[in-house]
């Protein structure tokens, strides 16, 4: 990656750009947060967010550490209980993009969130999906951002948390998904969109200095290269400002140390 | 009622245990007292863990857990339940995992009085395969849609913090609610911690309040969802939630942090000031 900016903001920026103004988006925690909060404070500053903690209309002025940071829920529209966001919300159809990110992915944009090797006898139990499936399924549309290589773009998931494509040509269509399913994976390489006949997905673009080789490199399965690949531009200056000073707030914010004030004691 | 006798009279060996609020409001001196206590072969229920569920199973306390998700929120593992859900270590831990939004139907089936939740349903996941039995496709008698059944949930004591509770004992939750009130009406019997006593609750008509009479025991505990966070009365502690993967990593040095603080402490004033959050 060329001089000026990280391969991590390169990423971001890029994920950022997937949102459209106006729409109703539901954020997971990490990437996927930092990505949305970028897109409202640049080009979409009417894009509706929505975390799983009930927090609907969020504008954080700092990233949020977890999905309930007293900052979603001071700056929000309102604060619902929880199966409410995802009874009202999202199954019932109000959202626009779900926004997630996944420890593994296959060609088909499936999603593992809960075990690396056997359930019973895990080799690696990662934390779970959470609402991932519900998201997966429910939203109109869905983005997902990853890190890409060999271990997480894999040929087989290890354990099927949430749907994608399923087996592809169609299948989620038939079944009768509400959601379309993903319309982009955003990678630290570039952007990989689904085929419209098989729903496989390939690689749509790299960022500047990627080559498609290294893309495909870093893939677990024979990544094809898009009839229309593109070669991205680099990010806007406007956008990488905007982005480290939304870090350079929630890193100060996070070091910031709490204080409570006990009443006096009354015991030793 | 002090915590500690809250505790001792009302949670026992091999109950459904459910400490709810979702990242706010987290009752952490509740589960520390019942670390305390040594409380054996729990049924712990939750959507997410967090660190005081790691603290528990980590301590002994859990032979069961009902969760949606399982890890230190921006940091990454839960490196207790890990090692429980993996090695066996301290003890052998079952779960019984599902969504959020099935958490959700799950705990409001249970506040109503029903046998099941419901959402809808289109293809199997393989947690669907891996829980023949906790989750169940039905028909819908009059669209005929295929909807996915899971068990309510009806924990035999729901525990909360809250920030305020009043004369009467009706208590006040402000903020991010999560899945609480549900967890609350679910429950047998509730236990309930709050930042402070009022003479009245300054409350809207339509304020999330739990009536006095649904409710066993309260407990003043101020600072008692340390190092989750009160709305209005202190911050969530991000630098303990990010010190936490360090000191849970390992088997000794999460031992030696347990004792040193949490089992070193009479009471939660007192943690707080070890850990130097409080004077």
């Amino acid at each position: 990656m060329s001089a000026g900016y990280s391969a991590y903001e390169m990423m971001t920026v890029t994920a950022a750009r997937q949102l459209r103004d106006g729409s109703v988006c539901f954020v997971g925690i990490g990437l996927p947060s930092a990505a949305c909060n970028l897109a409202r404070s640049t080009h979409a500053p009417g894009l509706v967010l929505i975390y799983e903690s009930g927090t609907v209309g969020t504008r954080p002025e700092v990233l949020p550490l977890s999905i309930g940071d007293g900052e979603l829920a001071e700056t929000a529209t309102c604060v619902v209980p929880l199966p409410e966001v995802f009874a009202h919300y999202l199954q019932r159809g109000r959202v626009d993009v779900g926004f997630l990110s996944a420890a593994q992915i296959d060609r088909f944009g499936n999603l593992n969130s809960t075990v690396i090797g056997a359930y019973a006898q895990p080799k690696v139990r990662l934390p779970g999906a959470g609402g991932a499936p519900d998201i997966a399924t429910f939203a109109r549309e869905v983005l997902l951002i990853m890190k890409q290589s060999p271990r997480t773009f894999v040929e087989r998931l290890d354990f099927l948390s949430s749907c994608g494509y399923l087996g592809g040509g169609g299948e989620r269509r038939r079944r009768g998904f509400p959601g379309r399913g993903p319309r982009a994976v955003i990678t630290d390489f570039g952007i990989l969109r689904p085929r419209d006949d098989s729903q496989e997905l390939e690689l749509a673009a790299v960022y500047p200095g990627v080559t498609a080789a290294a893309a495909r490199a870093a893939c677990g399965w024979p990544l094809a290269v898009a009839a229309d690949f593109a070669q991205l531009p680099p990010p806007e200056v406007a956008d990488l400002r905007v982005l480290r000073e939304l870090h350079a707030r929630t890193d100060a914010a996070h070091a910031r140390p709490v204080r409570i004030q006990l009443p006096p004691a009354n015991h030793s | 009622m002090s915590l500690a006798e809250a505790i001792a009279r009302h949670v026992h060996d091999g109950q459904r245990v459910a400490l709810e609020g979702f990242t706010h409001l987290i009752p952490f001196a509740a589960g520390h007292e019942i670390i305390r206590q040594r409380r054996r072969g729990l049924h712990l229920i939750r959507m997410t863990p967090d660190i005081i569920y790691d603290q528990m199973i980590g301590m002994g306390c859990a032979t069961r857990l009902t969760f949606s998700w399982g890890g230190n929120p921006g940091v990454g593992s839960l490196h207790r339940l890990r090692d429980a859900i993996e090695r066996g270590w301290p003890a052998p831990l079952s779960t019984d995992e599902r969504t959020h939004a099935e958490m959700g139907v799950a705990y409001q089936a249970g506040a109503s009085g029903l046998p099941c939740g419901l959402t809808r349903h289109f293809a199997a996941t393989d947690l669907d395969r891996t829980r023949a039995g906790a989750a169940a496709e039905l028909t819908c008698p009059f669209s005929g849609e295929t909807l996915r059944a899971v068990p309510a949930l009806n924990p035999d004591v729901t525990i909360l913090h809250a920030q305020q509770v009043d004369r009467e004992g009706n208590v006040l939750i402000r903020g991010i609610l999560g899945a609480a009130r549900e967890a609350a009406l679910a429950a047998r019997s509730v236990l309930v911690t709050v930042e402070e006593q009022v003479e009245r609750l300054a409350a809207p008509a339509n304020a999330c309040v739990l009536p006095q009479w649904l409710i066993a025991t309260v407990s003043v505990v101020p600072g008692g969802a340390h190092p989750s966070y009160a709305a209005g009365c202190y911050q969530r502690d991000n630098r303990f939630y990010l010190e936490w993967d360090a000191i849970a990593r390992e088997r000794e040095r999460f031992e030696h942090w347990m004792h040193e603080h949490v089992l070193a402490s009479a009471d939660h004033a007192q943690l707080l000031r070890r850990l130097g959050v409080a004077q």
